[in-house]
């Protein structure tokens, strides 16, 4: 008795250690999660399982905007209907789904996968803004719209891509002041969203 | 809500970082309890009434309620939003730095009302000056001061002898200088200029607008952050991360100077 309760709880507390790395989840919600596998039927917890090893498998970052794609390039950057003349910047994956939720926006996207944090020791280098250079050189692009979000880390991002990007000679836009100062996009609703990329202004 | 008890204060945020769906943890300096961690629900959310509160060098006044693990920002008033830090490249990487070593160098409720005064005087100063790096250099000395780490500049550390205008040394373990006979006693002691003692005084007798009158050579401005750097860094044990940013806006990557901003920050 004493010793199956002890192999027992060995995977339990191995699944609670991994659940809690997730972010957001602090220890108790890692052990609600886990208790809750635990009494889940087995069919629900295989999918979720398959679901979590496909997401590694078959999911990688696009070899051109570093978006999530499921080959070589993501169904934006496959798309000949896009604007291929405009870019839109933003932090992370989450942020293209609201500003494609739109319908207003046409051009192409690059994801840079962070923000300029200096506290973090994060700095262009650690983003995708090499790449992001890289695409502007063969003149194809006409205009960079810079969405990341309206918080400090946001604005030192843009500001310094606006004088790289500027000094190539590259129309820089930036989402208008419509968002409140300190919100984050992936949250943004959609009318305030579009209103925003309608009247961005231009910075450089 | 009504049973948890609340309390007054007022904080600039030093850091803040994402928890859950949408909620932050801020880190604040307060004058009467020191630093403090609070988190701030749901300010993720454009809705959130408490966004522009918890943002990055903002300096409000505080209602928290006392909270399980952590206390819960509940409302609070802008008292001053620091734009130019926000809005200026050059000014927001110095503001980044000045909070870094603030929340580096203290421990959660140790009250310091003159650290939280250098602050905010630091970052009001940071909107509208022309000299940033003497500012921080200035900033770093007070700092130290504050902190009890008030580097003696007068006598030799090891043999209380008065300094000679010669090449003397900076110790950071010995928190001060070295004569030219002491030397060998620390190995990680390096060579200090007189005109570099000579700054580090002025920064340490002086208030910033009669510091900054001084007219100071590159080089010997680089001297100077150097010695404080090393010192900071001894007593940190720690790199100070956001020197790296500072470092490569100053590296001429930037093709043009940060423009000017108005002095007045909103509120
Ligand atoms: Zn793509
Ligand atoms: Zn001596």
């Amino acid at each position: 008795m004493g010793r199956q309760s002890i192999s027992l709880t060995e995977p339990v507390a191995r699944l609670v250690d991994a659940l809690h790395k997730l972010p957001g989840i602090g220890p108790k919600s890692a052990q609600r999660l886990a208790y809750y596998l635990l009494q889940a039927d087995k069919e629900q917890v295989k999918a979720l399982s398959e679901a979590i090893t496909m997401v590694k498998e078959k999911v990688s970052l696009c070899s051109v905007c570093f978006n999530i794609a499921d080959s070589e390039k993501c169904e934006v950057c496959r798309d000949p209907q896009r604007d291929a003349s405009m870019i839109c910047v933003v932090e992370k994956p989450m942020d293209v789904l609201p500003i494609e939720r739109t319908k207003v926006y046409k051009g192409l996207y690059h994801v840079l996968h962070g923000t300029i944090a200096p506290t973090e020791g994060i700095g262009p280098d650690q983003l995708r803004v090499r790449e992001l250079l890289a695409r502007l050189r063969d003149g194809t692009v006409k205009e960079v719209m810079l969405a990341t979000n309206p918080n400090v880390e946001g604005e030192a991002t843009a500001m310094y891509l606006q004088k790289q990007i500027g000094a190539m000679g590259v129309r820089v836009t930036r989402l208008a002041r419509g968002l409140p100062f300190g919100a984050d996009l992936e949250y943004t609703d959609d009318v305030t969203l579009t209103g925003a990329i309608q009247r961005r202004e231009q910075i450089s | 809500m009504s049973s948890s008890k609340t309390y007054r204060t007022e904080g600039v945020v030093l850091r803040r970082s994402d928890s859950g769906e949408a909620d932050r943890i801020i880190t604040f300096l307060t004058p009467d309890k020191g630093k403090i961690h609070a988190v701030a629900r749901g300010v993720r959310k454009p809705k959130s009434k408490l966004y522009g509160l918890v943002e990055l060098f903002t300096h409000s006044s505080l209602m928290l309620a006392q909270g399980h693990s952590l206390d819960i920002v509940a409302q609070g008033e802008t008292i001053h939003t620091f734009l130019p830090l926000k809005s200026d490249l050059q000014r927001s990487a110095c503001a980044f730095y000045v909070a870094e070593l603030v929340n580096r160098f203290t421990l959660e409720h140790e009250e310091n009302r003159a650290l939280f005064d250098l602050l905010i005087h630091t970052l009001e100063q940071l909107c509208c000056e022309k000299n940033v790096s003497l500012l921080l250099r200035h900033f770093e000395v007070n700092l130290l001061q504050c902190l009890g780490y008030r580097p003696n500049l007068h006598r030799c550390v090891e043999c209380n002898a008065l300094l000679q205008p010669v090449t003397n040394a900076f110790s950071p373990a010995g928190g001060g200088i070295l004569c030219p006979g002491c030397v060998k006693t620390d190995q990680m002691a390096r060579p200090i200029s007189v005109d570099a003692i000579k700054v580090l005084r002025v920064l340490q007798g002086f208030d910033f607008a009669t510091a900054s009158r001084v007219r100071i050579k590159q080089g010997l401005a680089q001297e100077v952050e150097q010695v404080l750097r090393s010192y900071i860094e001894f007593l940190l044990e720690h790199k100070v991360q956001s020197a790296a940013w500072l470092d490569t806006l100053k590296g001429g990557d930037l093709a043009s100077p940060s423009p000017s901003y108005p002095v007045t920050s909103a509120s």
